[in-house]
């Protein structure tokens, strides 16, 4: 754990890490279902940035409650086609477990093929609201706010905007290698120095928490395993 | 106080920061906004405090409304009806009409159009100006503000042509759009907290607008804030509020509406809701003028319960403007409320006269529940609804298409 005064010289040379934030627009594709047929067929050809949005969107919508479903797809399957098992199933599906959207693709396709097997009837069964696809397009900022040490980001985290932990928690794990997010990429440069706080960031789950809490739990991992140099 | 640091003390530094940082590509870009009215409607509202904050973000930005005659207004009002369903056949003398005073306005904006970087074409009424600027430089965008998802065809026929050509266009929802030859971008509207519509009252003022209307404010008081539109159906509310008074027979009913510039269908309607309240004389008919907007203000915040029981709608900003006041709403299984209101956090969605009358007794009967679910609908309208993120999706936007579209832009 870090506690010496003196600036830290990274093992790897490491740029300032760079405050970004970012917002997101969504189209319409005109694409629709109204069954889990139709569901299955528009979801094997959909864009990349559809699939993404469906997954992540959630992420930056209200909640008043703590999320049922983590997903588009299995909040549809809950409360279009009135299928527990069918949304249980898809909510499972974790995306930072695939190395890209076309492997999420392929997961979502097999849970909702198997489905599909098990109960004949919801080829035909028509849901009580569409599922309407939409996709996204990501407009990234750079705010010029640059952070030399990691003992920076306690007190910045906090300050940071919804949409600025959604681009380098969330939207990192698309730009990175496998279930990596910017600080974890950025801390690696420091060696095993910042092991612990790599370790405690690796365990928040970006999937069932609102982006709000997500910085609070950043907040509360940077304040306890990156501590403050003594004044 | 700029506006800006107005809003920052609503909205928090952070949300505004993001906008100066989005503003920073467009600085010195032209834009103009083209729409029917200045006063009245939802759109007139928005642009009321969109444009000088945009303004005041160093973008060059204008607002222009086109002109008409009686006969221009009652064809786009058929066409507004027309794009959310109705089936209101217009002759083609009527549609002839339209063009020519479409041609007759662009002789007059012409000259602001053809050189902004940007212009927002606002609904069906201007959406020939494109057309008739063929020498234009900039980007163009159709805003939608209603539901056409499901035109009446031959009127969609007729209008699809002036609006393909745009770059693209926006609605408010997914399910709103109809299929366009260019993208088609998904921004809900917003409301502005700082407008006299929607700003903080003191409470000797809401008195003073409630005794103004002989209302008692010791009794509980539904209201609902709509023009006199079939859509909005104020006779399905009056039926709910008959229903209802069987159990609280003390409950009074306000129906306030404003009638748009662009709105000569709603003396019929009103009619209609007259003969329906049978000069009950706790159902209030307010016919408002489009500038009353702290009366009624004053009405949402005096109300206990807000309704906006629509069998078709927009986006419904009444309903937005009654969650930023901290009170439930029950509205219209339908279009943008059902975005807004959530069943047991913000309200309830209803189908039926008698499902709003039973979510009216509900609400009366459990005080901490009208409160609970106020609390929740401010805070609902506070991430979601104010003008800021209307105006960063806008500016996103803006700076997509200033770098040609894409899936993913990087700003250095």
């Amino acid at each position: 754990m870090a506690n010496d005064d003196a600036p830290f010289c990274p093992p790897v040379a490491a740029d300032a890490f760079a405050i970004k934030d970012c917002a997101l627009l969504t189209i319409a594709t005109g694409k629709k279902a109204t069954t889990l047929k139709e569901l299955q067929n528009h979801l094997s050809t959909i864009d990349p940035d559809s699939i993404y949005l469906h997954v992540w969107g959630s992420q930056l919508e209200s909640q008043f409650e703590v999320r049922e479903y983590n997903n588009h797809f299995a909040s549809w399957a809950r409360r279009g086609l009135h299928d527990d098992t069918l949304a249980e199933r898809l909510a499972m599906v974790a995306p930072n477990e695939y190395a890209d959207l076309e492997e999420l693709r392929q997961e979502f396709l097999e849970v909702i093929a198997e489905r599909l097997e098990e109960k004949e009837y919801l080829h035909w069964v028509l849901a009580t609201e569409p599922f309407e696809f939409i996709r996204s397009t990501i407009v990234v900022f750079d705010t010029a706010k640059r952070v030399e040490q990691p003992e920076e980001l306690i007190d910045l985290i906090p300050h940071l905007s919804t949409s600025s932990i959604f681009y380098h928690f969330i939207d990192a794990r698309r730009r990175l290698p496998i279930n990596q997010d910017d600080f974890r990429y950025w801390l690696t440069c420091w060696g095993d120095r910042y092991a612990e706080l790599n370790h405690h960031l690796a365990a928040i789950d970006p999937y069932f928490n609102g982006l709000t809490t997500i910085r609070q739990q950043l907040a509360n991992a940077f304040e306890r395993y990156c501590p403050r140099k003594s004044p | 106080m700029s506006i800006l640091e107005q809003y920052a003390q609503i909205v928090g530094d952070d949300v505004i920061d993001q906008l100066q940082q989005l503003a920073k590509p467009l600085r010195g870009k032209s834009v103009v906004h083209v729409n029917s009215t200045k006063l009245g409607g939802g759109v007139a509202e928005i642009l009321t405090k969109l444009v000088p904050l945009m303004q005041e973000l160093e973008l060059n930005t204008d607002w222009q409304v086109i002109t008409g005659d009686e006969p221009f207004f009652h064809c786009t009002k058929g066409m507004h009806n027309a794009l959310q369903g109705n089936q209101v056949p217009l002759s083609q003398g009527l549609l002839e009409h339209y063009e020519e005073v479409n041609r007759q306005n662009a002789e007059r904006l012409r000259s602001h159009l053809v050189d902004a970087d940007f212009v927002f074409i606002h609904d069906p009424q201007p959406a020939p100006q494109l057309s008739l600027c063929p020498d234009r430089q900039g980007h163009w965008i159709w805003r939608c503000h209603i539901d056409a998802s499901h035109p009446y065809r031959p009127v969609w026929k007729f209008l699809r042509p002036f609006i393909e050509p745009y770059e693209a266009s926006i609605f408010s929802l997914p399910a709103f759009a109809q299929a366009l030859p260019h993208p088609e971008y998904i921004i809900s509207p917003s409301i502005d907290p700082l407008s006299d519509k929607n700003i903080d009252l003191p409470q000797e003022e809401i008195r003073e607008v409630l005794g103004q209307f002989q209302i008692d404010p010791d009794r509980p008081l539904v209201v609902q804030v709509s023009r006199f539109d079939r859509f909005k159906d104020p006779v399905g509310v009056i039926r709910a509020y008959k229903m209802a008074t069987k159990f609280h027979p003390d409950l009074q009913l306000v129906l306030a509406g404003g009638s748009a510039d662009d709105d000569p269908e709603g003396a019929l309607v009103l009619q209609e809701v007259k003969a329906e309240a049978n000069h009950d004389p706790d159902i209030h008919i307010l016919l408002l003028p489009p500038d009353a907007n702290r009366t009624i203000n004053a009405l949402q915040r005096a109300a206990d319960i807000v309704m906006q029981k629509s069998t078709r709608e927009g986006f419904g900003l009444t309903v937005t403007e009654a969650m930023w006041k901290g009170k439930p709403v029950i509205g219209g299984d339908t279009g943008g409320i059902r975005l807004q209101v959530v069943n047991y956090h913000t309200g309830f969605l209803v189908n039926t006269p008698e499902g709003a009358a039973l979510r009216i007794r509900y609400l009366l009967n459990q005080p901490d529940k009208m409160a609970e679910f106020g609390h929740k609908a401010q805070e609902f309208v506070r991430e979601n609804f104010l003008l800021t993120r209307h105006l960063r999706e806008y500016m996103t936007l803006m700076v997509l298409l200033l770098h040609g579209g894409g899936d993913r832009l990087e700003l250095t």
